[in-house]
């Protein structure tokens, strides 16, 4: 699907407008990316919400499932 | 958790480890579900505040039955949220989150159990709305009187775990998570009354007292008074049962000397009567804080479940025990419902 933003942040921001509650499952209430989950810009792995994504064309969300 | 004052909203805390915390709810008594709008969720930390995020929702209590669409939640790290809307949006209690003792009064929830520290046994009184109580592990115990806007520790009288792993090195404070309930308990019908199985005991307290009495110190000295329930007779206040684990020096919290036994008084506390006829003559058994639970009148039942996936019960006040399931997984609560 498509999202709109010139940050990771803004991206997740316009992805939470049409899934309600999404933001929250990835970022917690401080800001950080959640303990399993990876952020994929054009294939770099990126650690911060600030990242740039204003040239992106693939913003990849993975979920790490664990526990066996 | 089903909503007592209309038996059709159900709220359950869910935390998968991989999409983090959050609260899904039903008003069709469980036919269908929706996630909360908003969970519990710290606000943005400021400065050099430490970072608080939601772990896990751990306690769900009905508000007072004046007051349809009000709930409360404790969760880890320890803090209290309330809802007014039947659960779907939550917001903090800055009178408990906020106040400037916050640090003190808490359990540092990198340095608590695997689990991390919980909020637990939030209590309203049935008389009064505004007057409540909490547990924190470790933490204390705590009590409002105006709605939570402002609280004050209750924990006059309780040992703690410093009192016992060091004594006389550390003097007594009144606050701090040295202070361990893991079960409080307040009378439906005589709300004055509470019990609690402690880290540390077994204690009781009649308000307006403020100094709890270990009524503990009357079990079998081979058996001890540590343990995680504590069930309550819900017409006799004096009545009341737990089950002991070993509490000895490496915590075991299994049956002291493999020998699983509810325990019950009849006389707040003052003896104890050993409850074991139909519970196995050898077994190790775990019973968490919430894995008792006491229903009905005239006789009552009693149920309890472990964490080898085990629920016990007794249809006449623990004189005969029954196993009612087996090989289940492991078991951390016991609820009674109507159907």
């Amino acid at each position: 699907m498509t999202a709109n933003g010139a940050t990771v942040a803004q991206a997740l921001a316009d992805l939470n407008e049409r899934f309600p509650g999404i933001r929250f499952r990835m970022v917690d209430e401080q800001n950080r990316i959640r303990r399993h989950m990876t952020i994929y810009v054009d294939g770099e792995r990126v650690s911060s919400l600030e990242a740039p994504t204003a040239a992106c064309t693939e913003l990849v969300i993975l979920q790490a499932l664990s526990g066996g | 958790m089903l909503d007592p004052r209309d038996q059709q909203t159900l709220v359950v805390a869910s935390s998968t480890g991989h999409l983090g915390p959050t609260i899904f709810r039903s008003t069709d008594a469980g036919s269908t579900w929706q996630e909360a709008k908003q969970p519990p969720a710290f606000r943005p930390a400021q400065g050099s505040e430490t970072p608080r995020s939601v772990s896990h929702t751990f306690w769900l209590t009905p508000g007072h039955a004046d007051e349809l669409g009000v709930w409360w939640a404790g969760t880890s790290p320890q803090a209290l949220w309330t809802s007014t809307d039947g659960g779907d949006t939550w917001q903090s209690v800055d009178g408990f989150n906020e106040h400037p003792d916050y640090e003190k009064r808490t359990e540092d929830p990198t340095a608590g159990t695997p689990d991390g520290p919980v909020m637990h046994s939030i209590l309203i009184d049935p008389r009064d709305a505004d007057h409540m109580y909490l547990g924190l592990s470790g933490g204390g115990v705590y009590e409002s009187r105006d709605h939570g806007a402002t609280w004050s520790h209750l924990n006059n009288g309780l040992e703690t775990t410093a009192s016992e792993s060091r004594a006389e090195t550390i003097p007594w404070e009144p606050v701090g998570p040295q202070h361990d309930p893991h079960c409080v308990q307040l009378h439906p019908f005589h709300p004055d009354i509470l019990y609690q199985q402690n880290h540390c005991g077994i204690y009781r307290i009649q308000r307006p007292d403020d100094t709890w009495e270990r009524i503990g110190r009357n079990m079998p000295d081979n058996v001890g008074d540590i343990g995680f329930v504590m069930g309550l007779h819900p017409e006799d206040a004096d009545t009341c049962w737990v089950f002991p684990m070993d509490g000895s020096d490496v915590w075991p919290r299994t049956s002291p000397g493999g020998g699983p036994a509810v325990y019950r008084t009849r006389d707040a506390g003052a003896s104890w009567e050993r409850q074991n006829n139909g519970l196995p003559k050898k077994g190790w058994y775990t019973v968490k804080r919430q894995g008792m639970c006491i229903a009905g009148t005239d006789p009552v039942s009693i149920f309890f479940g472990t964490t080898s996936g085990e629920l016990w019960a007794s249809r006449d006040e623990g004189r005969l025990w029954t196993k009612i399931a087996s090989h289940l997984p492991e078991i951390y609560a016991v609820e009674v419902a109507e159907i």
